[in-house]
């Protein structure tokens, strides 16, 4: 044998040792929350339950039913943010929008120059900032790829429930409504 | 016999009298000759005027007909397609044959191959594209129109935001489809300079 192929049969040694070692001391998953979105698929035993929530607690040997495709909500309300600085939310569908090296389409509407044109809320300041605080003509590098930050909302069900209480409720709770 | 000679030959041959075939042969079989060439010429030029023939050269269906396929106007909810000459071509008859004689400059450009790999397409992109806003520009969007026509647009089923913008700039006159829509059915080449919106 070769020296090399000694130190390769001794890494493959290690891994194997590593994996199985990680294997036996990782914790049994359980499916803890019930998902919101989820479509009720018979389960066969408690052993192949899934625990991928995406799999929406179908079990491992089922092929889960596809949930029908969700609409993206398009009827131009702009939308509260949640807690400060969150990108504010796209409150319509941006389909096909081109936003390339070449082009951005977002900005054709969002641009300082075109926002009154259009109505558009333009991009604040800041995005024409460089990270030295330098102002730009357009719209800094960093900041080109819109959908980075800024989202569409689509009408589907949350796959997981959410508790999320942002800070102005906390501080300042909203009264019951009494119902 | 020289060249010369056989020129005028058929010249006279065709300008003299006929001199065994009747005045009503004569007429009839020009005027059935006549339809068929007419025919022939129509389905020749109705053959030139589909997707398949625009996507039969490598140019058009590895660029722009790939783009198409992406989009709303290949297809939709409602299975209406428009097709490469919906768009590009007039439907007028004599635009259609002005822009069918503009068209063989394009026969030029594949014979010699202007843009025969996806890098010398896109090096010219900017320039094609340039040709097709300046033309729907100029006949105010006509061939969008011919399926979009705003007195049969409701804009009420519109989302609100279009139907602002499509009242207030469409309606007024004072924009065409093309000045807002560039890229609707391909990718757009670089913008840097274009005036937009």
């Amino acid at each position: 044998m070769k020296p090399v192929q000694i130190l390769n049969f001794a890494a493959v040694l290690v891994f194997g040792v590593l994996v199985g070692h990680h294997c036996s001391r990782a914790p049994a998953h359980k499916f803890i929350d019930a998902p919101v979105g989820s479509v009720a698929v018979p389960t066969t035993t408690q052993t192949s339950h899934s625990i991928d929530a995406l799999r929406r607690g179908a079990a491992l040997t089922t092929e889960p039913e596809s949930l029908p495709l969700a609409r993206v909500e398009n009827a131009d309300i702009r939308r509260a943010r949640n807690y400060p600085m969150q990108p504010p939310t796209i409150p319509h569908a941006i389909d096909g929008y081109q936003v390339d090296q070449h082009a951005n389409r977002c900005m054709l509407c969002h641009g300082q120059t075109n926002s009154a044109q259009f109505q558009a809320p333009p991009v604040s300041v800041t995005h024409y900032m460089d990270r030295d605080s330098q102002v730009l003509a357009e719209i800094s590098p960093r900041r080109y790829f819109c959908v980075q930050c800024h989202v569409v909302q689509t009408d589907a069900a949350p796959l997981v429930a959410n508790t999320y209480t942002g800070a102005d409720d906390i501080l300042t709770p909203t009264p019951a409504t009494g119902e | 016999m020289t060249w010369r000679d056989r020129i005028l030959g058929i010249w006279r041959l065709f300008n003299s009298p006929s001199r065994h075939h009747s005045l009503m042969f004569l007429t009839l079989g020009g005027f059935i000759a006549g339809i068929v060439f007419w025919g022939a010429f129509n389905t020749t030029l109705e053959a030139t005027n589909t997707e398949t023939f625009c996507t039969s050269c490598h140019e058009m269906k590895n660029n722009v007909f790939a783009e198409l396929k992406s989009t709303i106007h290949y297809s939709n909810r409602s299975g209406v397609r428009a097709t490469c000459p919906d768009c590009h071509v007039p439907h007028q008859w004599t635009s259609k044959i002005a822009r069918k004689m503009q068209a063989s400059k394009e026969v030029w450009g594949k014979l010699f191959g202007t843009i025969d790999t996806r890098e010398k397409f896109l090096n010219h992109r900017r320039e094609l594209a340039e040709h097709e806003w300046a033309r729907l520009k100029a006949n105010d969007s006509l061939e969008c129109r011919n399926c979009h026509n705003y007195s049969a647009m409701d804009i009420t089923r519109q989302s609100p935001r279009a139907g602002a913008i499509h009242e207030r700039h469409l309606l007024s006159g004072d924009k065409t489809c093309i000045d807002c829509h560039k890229g609707i059915a391909h990718q757009l080449p670089d913008m840097a300079g274009v005036p937009q919106g």
